[in-house]
Order: C-alpha cells, then structure tokens, then sequence
C-alpha cells in the first residue's frame, strides 16, 4: 500500500483537528481537538519513518505521547478549575485574566 | 554748568515720583510740590540760557554723559544729554509754558480729588518731554518720545470713570502706536547704516550712505511725527483727545508735545537734506494737514474740537516749513513756539469759559460773555489776533515767514504751497473768527445743564487769569521780539543752518496778500456768524460741513479700511487655520486614532482569535518557505 495515503489521512486529521480548535467553543472539544492534531502528527512522523526506513519518527512520535499525556493532566487541571470558577467550559467565557 | 542739564529732568521727574507714590499724605500740598517743580525746572532752564547767551559760536552747545546705558560692544547706548539753542528753546517753551499751566491747574482741579495725581502726571510729562528734547541719540530719543505718550493716554483718560474719555486715551495711544513704529524703524535703520544712535555721528554722516536709505529713514521719522503730531493720514486722535483735563489739551494737545514732530524733523534737518523725495512727502503732508484742520475747524460746535482741528492746521504750517529745508527748518521753530503762547492761551481761555459755564463745551450755547468774562475775552481775543496773523502780533510775523518761504521753495511746487498757505491763512481767519463770534459776541444762548442748573458765567480766579495774561503777552510781543533783526535766525541757525530762499513775488506782496485773504476769512465768518443769530441747535448744513463736523469721515475710513480690514483679515486667517492648519493637525490625529481602534480590536482577549493568528502566520510561514524554495 502506498504510504501516501497516510500522509493524506494525517492531513485530513490536522486538519479536522485545527479547525475543531479554532470554530468549538467547548474546552473539552477543544481539548480533544488538540489531542487529534497531535496524533496527526504521530501519524505523519510513523509513515515517514516507514517511507525512510528508520525508527527517528517512530521515537519522536513516542515523545509526543508523553507529552500529550503530561498535557492531559495539566490541561484537564485547569479545564476543571476554570469549569469550577465560571460554571461554564466555553473558551470565550475565560477571555479575562481576571474573573 | 552741563551738570545742571540732568538737574532740568530730575525736578520734574522727582515730582511724578513722590506725587504718584506719596499716597493721599500728600493731597493738600501735592499741587503746590508740583507747581513748584516744574518752576525750579524753568529756573534751571533760565540760567543755563542766560549762560548760554554768554557763550559764543559753537561754544553754545552743552554736552553732560551721565551714564552707559546699554553697552554691548558694538551696540553702545548712553544717557546723555545735548543742550543746543533748539533745545533750549524748547527747554524754556516746554518748563516756561508748563509752569504756567501747573498754576493754572491749581485753580481748573481745585474741585477734583485726585488733583494730586493730575499733578504727578503733568510732571511726568514735563520730565518726558524734556528727555525727548535733551537727548543726545535718537535711542534715548525714542525714550522720551514714548514716556510722552504714555503721559499723554494718562491724561487724556484722566476722567475715566467717563467711557469717552477712556476710549479717547485708548485711541490716542493706539494711533501713536503706528508712529512709534516708525520711529523704532528709523533708529533700528540708523544703526545699521552708520552703527550709531548719537546726533553728532550719525547727522554728520549722511553724505556716506545712499539717498535710498536716507529716504527710507527721512519716510520712517515723517511716519513717527505723523502720530505725534496729529498729521494726516494719523491724525484721528487729536480731537478725541480733548476728552482730557483743558489744562491737558492746552499744554500737551496745543504747545508742546503734538509738536514733537516738527522738533523730530528739525533735529533730523540733515538726513531730510540728503532726501529730497522723503522731503517732499513731508511738505505734502504738512499741506495736506493744514487745509485739513483748517476745514474740520471750521465746522465744529465743541470749542476745543474747533481749537484741536485749528492746533492740526497750524502744526501742519509747522511740518511744511520743516519740509521746505534750510529755508524753513526756522521758521518752522518760531511758529512753534509763537504758536505755543497763543495755542495754549486759546485754551486756558475756552477752560475759563467752559469753568464759567458748568462745563458746557457746546460754542452755540454760548454767547454774550465778553461782559461776563472780561479777562478772559481780553486774553482770548489777543490769543485770537495772533493766530489769525493781526500785524503786529505773533502769529502774523511766523505764518508770513512761512508763507514767504513756501513761495520760495521755487518753480510750480512754491506756486502750490505759496497759495495753500495763503488759503489755509484765510480759513484759519475763518474759524477762529468764528469761534470768537459764537462765544463772546451775539445774544445769550445760554442753556441750563442737565441737572437743571441756569449757568452764571463770572470770571475764573486769580490763578487762571494769571497764566492767560501772560500767554496773552507772549502772544502779542514773541513773534516781534523773534523777527525784528531776524533775532531767532541767528539764534537757531548754528543748529538747523539757514538759506534764505528768493521768493519769486515780494515780501510786502506776501505780506499784502495775506492780509487780503484774512479780511476776507474774517468778513464771511462775520457775515454767518456776527450779523444774524446764530441757532442753538446745528443746522443740517452743506455735504461738506457735515463731513467736516465727522472729521472730514476720517474716523468712518479708518473704520471702514483699516478695522473693517482687519477684521476681514484675521477672519481669514482664522479659517485658514481652522481648515487647513488644524484640518492637518487633526486629520493626522484621526487617522491615527482610526487605526488603532482597528489594531485595537485585534486584541479582543478570546484564545480562538489568537489561535487562528498563530495558524494563519505558520501557514504563510510554511508557504513562503515553500515559495523560496521552488523559486
């Protein structure tokens, strides 16, 4: 199978992620989409390890796992402090640094 | 002896300083100081003339340095003085007369409180106008010649609580402003010409620089006399100046100060001998101003309004014998001077008349005072007889020589100015007789004022009469005294040089014709005035009169070219800053301000909007370096 087609797919998912960022309101979409965006690159970073026959891009992409993980912890922490303070998960609600 | 030259300033000056400082301490005597100065003043001005005689030739000219001024290298400005016999001659005009309208004054202000302030300008007057007259450089000059003005709008305005009066000062001084100016031009010119302000210098030097800019100069000192001297085309003051005090009317308004002008001139004799163009332009004005007065005077039913425009009449005799050069510059000081006598007597006598009459200044309500007010008319009528030329008296010897002069100036411009003399002769005769017609002469005209009091005219004291009587010599035997021998042409001509010019007719023609036209100027102001009644209230009159009684619309012109003008300009230069300038100015703030609102809204503090910036600046990232790698 062409590893193209992966590459393809990976852009379509940064893609759909990037706007999931951009357009959803929701904090935990928003999340989400950011977590689809990285996996995007994973994928990317695995076909070109693949297409290049060696195992930097698999590494990498292992990196990138444990930083999403760490993320997730932080940026859930923080979703559900902000949930706590203004009863509310949209983005557009926190646009103070003050409440 | 030169030490006593600071000794004439310092009295005057002395007295303005405790009379205006001194406080109400000082209002039972105040008069009497400052009567006194003025005299000591006089005093002073008799010995050093009296040593003066003593001395000879060039040995006549006394020089005192008192301090430096203003010395900055090149730039050197002293106080110092120069006693010459045309200083001296003003010297004892300005002290003689002005201690005369001081004791005068005593009596005029006996009912003023603030007599002592009178007092004290009267001596700040005197000490001005003897700096004016004492100076040694034009710079010290220009001093003198403002702190007379400045005397001048303080007495003018000395009845301030009346809104004429105030305006009357106010126009005064605006209007001398326009003549300071010029003087400032000419001092700053004569600096840059010959790097000097002193008379010796920069008289004696005249041959070096070019007629251009000696007539530049001459043209400047004309504009500054012109205010000064109430000449056309600055002469809308003088008439409302007689808002002031008489006694202020009669020695600043008549004798002395509006004479500055002829003094400036004359002082000046040798740049205006090296211009022969500014000098015409002098003589025109003088022509011009001359019949001008003449004609105003002739119409005006306020006694010192038709005094003020004959004043303007006689100084611009004065200014065209200044015009005509050495031939003139003499004669030009002695009728100064004789006019200064009878001028200043004309109105300490209409003060006396309008004391007896509860201030009513209006001729037409007048009448019939020769029995009420026998001094008065005698000393008036003797004022009168010199200024129209009577043989014998004052006025006839000085207006003849002029008139005799102007003729010799020569060619068609002698012609001229021979005949507007003899014409400016004949309306004086005009309205001088009038004015003697309707105030001593004819029925009672009398009118209650407005507070319903019937006036009772009765002769003003001793301390008025006084000074009148002594004018009233000065105005009958001067002119004799200065012309028989040509006394006063000796005297002055080491100063202002002398030519006798060839009139193309004779002296007695001159002297014949004069008379001619004086008996005629008389005879038609007796046939309107003397034989028939005349009204209490103004008839209509001719156009011409009733131009005249507006000051020929000299106050409608300055209004309508001058204010109006103005007006216009500043409203347009107020619209050219309002549109274009702060158009710039607030068009570059707007634009400014537009833009950041719109940067501003960039910042809205929502992450989405931050994101896409991020991304979209990656993207063009990205695609700009996809773009220089392809290229």
């Amino acid at each position: 199978m062409n590893p193209v087609y992966y590459l393809y797919l990976a852009s379509l998912l940064f893609t759909i992620g990037a706007a999931g960022v951009l357009i959803r309101r929701n904090a935990i979409v928003v999340f989400m989409c950011v977590e689809l965006m990285l996996n995007a690159c994973n994928l990317a970073f695995v076909t070109f390890s693949r297409m290049h026959g060696n195992l930097d891009g698999q590494i990498i992409a292992f990196f990138t796992m444990v930083v999403a993980a760490a993320e997730v912890v932080v940026g859930l922490a923080i979703i559900v402090s902000v949930f706590r303070s203004r009863h509310s998960a949209s983005v557009d609600d926190a646009s103070l640094m003050k409440l | 002896m030169e030490n006593l030259i600071a000794l004439l300033i310092a009295a005057p000056l002395l007295g303005a300083a405790v009379l205006l400082c001194g406080g109400r301490r000082l209002d039972r005597v105040g008069h009497w100081l400052g009567t006194l100065l003025a005299a000591a003043s006089f005093v002073i001005g008799v010995v050093l003339f009296s040593d003066m005689l003593g001395r000879s030739g060039d040995g006549r000219t006394l020089h005192q340095h008192l301090f430096s001024w203003i010395p900055v290298e090149s730039f050197q400005a002293d106080v110092a003085f120069q006693l010459d016999q045309l200083s001296m001659t003003f010297v004892l005009l300005i002290t003689g007369v002005g201690t005369l309208i001081h004791i005068y004054s005593i009596g005029y202000m006996e009912h003023d409180e603030r007599r002592r302030r009178f007092f004290g300008y009267l001596n700040l007057f005197l000490a001005a106008m003897l700096l004016l007259v004492l100076a040694d450089n034009y710079l010290l000059l220009y001093f003198g010649w403002e702190g007379v003005g400045l005397a001048s709008y303080l007495l003018i305005g000395f009845w301030q609580h009346k809104p004429s009066a105030a305006t009357a000062a106010k126009k005064a001084f605006l209007v001398n402003r326009v003549g300071d100016m010029g003087l400032s031009i000419a001092v700053m010119l004569m600096f840059t010409t010959f790097g000097t302000f002193a008379f010796g210098p920069v008289l004696g030097s005249t041959g070096d620089a070019t007629e251009g800019k000696m007539t530049a100069i001459g043209l400047m000192l004309l504009l500054a006399a012109c205010g000064k001297s109430a000449q056309v085309p600055l002469q809308s003051w003088l008439g409302d100046a007689m808002e002031g005090p008489t006694p202020v009317s009669a020695l600043i308004h008549a004798a002395t100060m509006v004479t500055a002008g002829v003094y400036l001139i004359t002082r000046s004799g040798a740049i205006f001998n090296a211009a022969p163009d500014a000098q015409l332009v002098v003589v025109v004005v003088g022509a011009v101003t001359l019949l001008f007065g003449a004609v105003v005077g002739c119409a005006k039913d306020d006694i010192k309004k038709a005094l003020a425009g004959s004043t303007m009449s006689q100084i611009g005799y004065m200014i065209l014998a200044a015009g005509l050069g050495p031939i003139g510059y003499v004669f030009a000081i002695m009728h100064l001077v004789t006019h200064g006598f009878f001028k200043a007597g004309l109105f300490l006598g209409a003060g006396s008349v309008m004391h007896g009459m509860n201030d009513e200044v209006d001729m037409r309500k007048y009448g019939g005072l020769r029995k009420h007010m026998p001094v008065t008319f005698v000393t008036f009528g003797l004022g009168y007889l010199a200024i129209i030329g009577f043989p014998g008296l004052s006025g006839f010897f000085s207006k003849d020589l002029i008139i005799e002069a102007a003729f010799a100036k020569g060619g068609t411009q002698g012609w001229i100015l021979g005949s507007v003399t003899l014409l400016g002769a004949a309306i004086t005769a005009f309205y001088m007789t009038r004015v003697m017609l309707m105030t001593f002469f004819g029925e009672k005209r009398w009118q209650p004022d407005e507070h319903g009091h019937q006036p009772h005219p009765h002769e003003s004291p001793k301390s008025m009469t006084i000074p009148m009587i002594i004018l009233a010599f000065g105005s009958v035997f001067a002119g004799g005294f200065f012309a028989i021998g040509e006394r006063f042409v000796h005297w002055l001509e080491p100063v202002t040089g002398y030519h006798h010019g060839e009139a193309p007719i004779s002296a007695a023609t001159v002297t014949g014709a004069t008379m001619v036209v004086l008996v005629l100027g008389a005879a038609l102001a007796w046939l309107m005035y003397g034989r028939r009644p005349v009204p209490v209230t103004a008839p209509r009159g001719s156009l011409l009169t009733r131009a005249a009684r507006r000051d020929l619309l000299q106050d409608d012109f300055n209004h309508v070219v001058l204010v109006r003008g103005g007006e216009h300009l500043t409203r347009s230069l107020v619209y050219v800053d309002h549109t274009l300038v702060d158009g710039v100015v607030n068009g570059t703030a707007a634009s400014f301000g537009g833009l950041s609102g719109r940067l501003r809204k960039l910042q809205n503090g929502y992450a989405r909007t931050y994101a896409v910036s991020m991304f979209g600046g990656t993207a063009v990232l990205i695609a700009a370096t996809l773009l220089m790698r392809a290229v």
